[in-house]
């Protein structure tokens, strides 16, 4: 593995490897959720925020504890229980000590234990052998990605309320045509750096 | 009457066609579109995915009796990552280098709200052996929908299908075909197509 600066591998998570355009994970809240900018903004940040919390909590878990006792075939039980468990966690707390935080956030919790991009950026960091940094980095720009990505689309969606779309296609299908279209102006990035 | 609602060819109608996983509820469509860029992986994550919705389903359709209901969904997601685990490692037995190609979409089979969303709208609440097939058959309309858009994909991009050359030299290769944006031109086309055939039957709009 190439040494690659965080700072390099947080910037390609946002733009070139973008979790929406690129790698496609976390579509099914991606379509359902981006009808509005305020709301997908809000899941935005929550899904950021458990990104980077249990990519930091498998990591541990992962190299400290599963690699030693040679378990790594447990990984997929072992992250998504530590990641139910976060987000369970999570809300408990917010609930007892941020009750206005917890509001705004709270119909999106438990969503986001079934979002495939909190699985995935763990599964990929695994993969590419990220070191600690570099998974910290790598998620938290995953993160960032993803919450642009759903903002734009929002945006973008709350004017095409207003066009005459055919009726096979009206919601997901114009969501989805429109974001193929984003991932073609993302495609523009790619040359400015570039992780497999 | 109990014939009727547990007719096997009902339920396999029901999941591959009217009640489509992909093109009517829209779930499951993140390893659609990732998976989608060639012919073999496309199968074979469909099979993947085939084996893990009815087995655990069934599994799910088996003990419903004797799950508690406040953490049925805990007992769901470790059901459905057991079945995942040797589907992962079956594959990284015997296909080494499509398991390294599928990357870690096989793992995110846990994720894939199909699964889950059967185990809660069917298998909790009905036996085993319909489950099972309910499972398999929300599979298959899965595994087709996956193998239609690879199809077009791998046609166009390297003018081949399952890796057989179909078409000669003279043909140009669209690179486009195997980047991000025509996964979602195309599931959203073929969405358009469903949607168009399924209102011509009578069935009314959404």
């Amino acid at each position: 593995m190439i040494e690659l600066n965080p700072m390099i591998i947080f910037v390609a998570a946002i733009f070139t490897n973008n979790m929406i355009f690129s790698n496609f994970l976390g579509m099914c809240s991606y379509i359902a959720v981006s009808k509005e900018i305020s709301t997908s903004l809000g899941l935005g940040e929550a899904v950021t925020f458990v990104l980077a919390c249990t990519s930091v909590i498998n990591y541990l878990i992962y190299y400290y504890i599963l690699v030693p006792l040679n378990l790594e075939f447990l990984r997929f039980i072992i992250f998504i229980v530590s990641i139910a468990a976060f987000v369970q966690l999570l809300e408990m707390i917010l609930e007892r000590y941020l009750p206005n935080l917890y509001y705004a956030l709270g119909i999106f919790l438990p969503l986001i234990t079934v979002n495939c991009a909190i699985l995935g950026v763990s599964l990929f960091m695994i993969i590419r052998n990220y070191t600690f940094l570099q998974s910290f980095a790598f998620s938290i720009g995953a993160g960032v990605g993803w919450t642009l990505a759903i903002v734009a689309l929002a945006g973008i969606r709350q004017r095409i309320k207003l066009d005459s779309v055919p009726v096979g296609l009206r919601g997901p299908g114009i969501a989805l045509i429109t974001t193929g279209l984003m991932a073609l102006a993302f495609m523009g990035f790619s040359g400015i750096v570039q992780i497999q | 009457m109990k014939m009727s609602k547990y007719s096997p060819k009902k339920i396999m109608i029901n999941g591959i066609w009217d009640e489509n996983p992909v093109l009517k509820q829209l779930i499951g469509i993140c390893s659609t579109l990732a998976v989608t860029n060639n012919c073999m992986n496309s199968l074979i994550m469909g099979l993947g995915l085939t084996f893990v919705t009815g087995l655990s389903s069934f599994t799910i359709s088996l003990i419903r009796e004797f799950t508690p209901k406040h953490v049925r969904m805990m007992v769901q997601v470790l059901i459905i990552a057991v079945y995942v685990i040797i589907v992962d490692i079956y594959l990284r037995a015997f296909m080494p280098e499509l398991s390294k190609a599928l990357g870690p979409y096989v793992g995110l089979i846990i994720t894939n709200c199909i699964i889950m969303g059967r185990a809660e709208a069917y298998a909790q609440n009905n036996p085993p052996i319909p489950a099972l097939l309910d499972g398999v058959a929300n599979g298959i309309g899965y595994t087709l929908v996956l193998l239609a858009i690879a199809v077009v994909r791998e046609l166009l991009a390297f003018g081949s299908l399952f890796g057989v050359k179909l078409l000669g030299d003279w043909w140009t290769t669209w690179t486009i075909a195997i980047m991000p944006p025509s996964a979602f031109f195309l599931l959203a086309t073929l969405i358009w197509i469903a949607h168009n055939i399924q209102n011509k039957k009578g069935e009314v709009a959404k």
